[in-house]
């Protein structure tokens, strides 16, 4: 059983391993960054506060239902859970492919959707913890379906990450990472629908991109958020994925010429010692 | 069928030999019970209304280490390529393996029955649910624990890898088998038989899932 090895599009990377960047990866991250600066002004400057009102009739004061400025944490909160979502099932296609073509290439795509859906996984439960304590008024809410599965969700795929370093055969470390990552895929709809299938049982809100119930400058916030999340996700995975392979060709072509390097150095060593004719004690010994 | 028994009948006959299960792993799962008397420093009220929750973590904790048992067995003697030769499919190793260790944590989990009742103070108020739900609980533990097992065998850091895979995926079972457990103790009002069904179905995945895969992870080990 063998892993046939295709070659990733990465000619700047071969061309300079000491670097992971490409013009077009550079490109993908100063877009990145200036959309992001784009994003803070549509969240802090241009977007108004949610300051929807419950009206109670004549007796009563209305009552201020809106979630205030706390909703302009949603316009990173929401795409970053949506990129989560993406990188995980990105490794979930990987490990499939991983176990049926025996590909390193989707190895190494599984291996960096994970690692990087890891961290955006982090960032929705800290965005979404920074966003409760205003509106539920709880850093965390135990019991809560969305935040609970998230949690679980999250601490698979911690667990997977710490697996795939255990393991230094590349051949059986991408079959068994496989066969975890499609595992903790399981999770993935059911964090996704929790809300739906729970009701009850979370304060999360459920999804109200589908019944337009929110205002098109927020809708527009919120999607320009996801595009912006996007590419920084496309940034990091190239990236993580380029030193991926850059590991595989130091693990198996670059082991050899290692060797040939340190036997070089260590006569070149001997070659100084013995022509070297300065006292030992004071080169030092090394 | 008879190769299932035959590989359960040989795990259990190495237990009754060897006897790591009965003088180490139960003992360990008291003495968790134990801690969390002392660290909770709690009357025996809070103690009860906490005791599904506690047994289950035990369980789990114990359930590590009788499934590392359970892997260490087939490692120490390097018996793993011996179950391979046996021709027995995969599916049919996996539940030989898994209903062993079903076994072993059926009397880990009925000695810690016993430990919550003279501990805690708990009481079974509704046996068939307590019974049903442990089953089914025990089944999804011993599934996906006998699967990740194998994935976790390996010399070195693989060894300490087991609780951070096997444990998050274990929350749901914690979660169902705790609230069937808080009716069946009568410390919670909750229809229990629907998280026995829950628990139900988390077996039967873990099981499916585990009979599918392993036959992929074990050419490795």
């Amino acid at each position: 059983m063998t892993i046939t090895s295709a070659a990733p599009q990465t000619n700047s990377v071969a061309n300079n391993p000491g670097s992971t960047g490409s013009t077009a990866t550079r490109a993908l991250g100063l877009a990145s960054l200036v959309g992001l600066a784009v994003l803070l002004v549509l969240a802090f400057v241009i977007t108004d506060p949610d300051q929807r009102v419950f009206d109670r009739g004549a007796d009563l004061e209305p009552l201020l239902t809106g979630q205030g400025d706390a909703v302009r944490l949603l316009y990173v909160h929401f795409p970053v859970a949506m990129v989560t979502y993406i990188a995980f099932s990105l490794n979930a296609v990987g490990s499939i492919a991983v176990l049926w073509k025996k590909s390193t290439w989707w190895d190494n795509t599984a291996a960096a959707a994970a690692e990087v859906g890891v961290l955006f996984c982090g960032l929705t439960l800290v965005t979404g913890s920074i966003w409760g304590r205003p509106i539920w008024n709880t850093w965390w809410k135990w019991g809560d379906v969305r935040l609970m599965t998230t949690t679980i969700l999250f601490l698979i795929f911690v667990g997977y990450l710490a697996y795939r370093r255990t393991m230094t055969d590349s051949r059986v470390r991408a079959k068994r990472s496989a066969v975890v990552g499609l595992i903790g895929a399981i999770n993935i709809p059911i964090v996704y629908k929790s809300v739906d299938w729970w009701q009850n049982r979370t304060l999360h809100q459920q999804s109200t991109l589908r019944d337009r119930s929110i205002e098109d400058l927020t809708l527009f916030a919120m999607i320009f958020g996801m595009v912006v999340f996007v590419a920084i996700f496309a940034w990091l995975m190239i990236h993580r994925f380029r030193i991926g392979w850059l590991e595989h060709q130091t693990e198996t072509v670059g082991l050899e010429a290692a060797i040939e390097e340190r036997r070089a150095q260590t006569s070149a060593a001997i070659f100084d010692a013995v022509t070297d004719s300065r006292p030992s004690h004071e080169t030092g010994s090394d | 069928m008879h190769e299932i028994w035959a590989l359960a009948r040989k795990d259990l006959l190495i237990e009754a030999r060897s006897k790591v299960v009965a003088t180490q792993v139960v003992p360990f799962a008291m003495v968790v019970l134990i801690l969390f008397g002392l660290a909770l420093d709690a009357d025996s009220r809070t103690l009860r209304d906490l005791a599904p929750g506690l047994f289950w973590v035990a369980t789990l904790f114990a359930g590590v280490l009788t499934i590392q048992r359970s892997v260490a067995v087939e490692t120490l003697s390097s018996t793993f390529e011996a179950l391979r030769l046996s021709g027995a499919p995969g599916w049919k190793l996996f539940a030989g393996k898994a209903l062993a260790v079903g076994v072993q944590l059926l009397a880990v989990e009925a000695v810690l029955a016993l430990g919550i009742v003279v501990l805690y103070r708990s009481e079974f108020e509704d046996p068939v649910l307590v019974v049903t739900a442990a089953v089914a609980a025990t089944i999804a533990i011993a599934s996906a624990g006998s699967l990740y097992g194998v994935l976790a065998v390996g010399m070195g850091v693989r060894d300490t890898i087991l609780p951070m895979l096997l444990l998050p995926i274990m929350m749901p079972v914690l979660v169902a088998a705790t609230r069937a457990f808080g009716d069946g103790l009568g410390t919670a009002a909750l229809d229990g038989w629907t998280w026995t069904g829950l628990l139900g179905l988390l077996a039967i995945i873990y099981a499916t899932v585990g009979a599918l895969a392993y036959a992929v992870v074990i050419e490795d080990t």
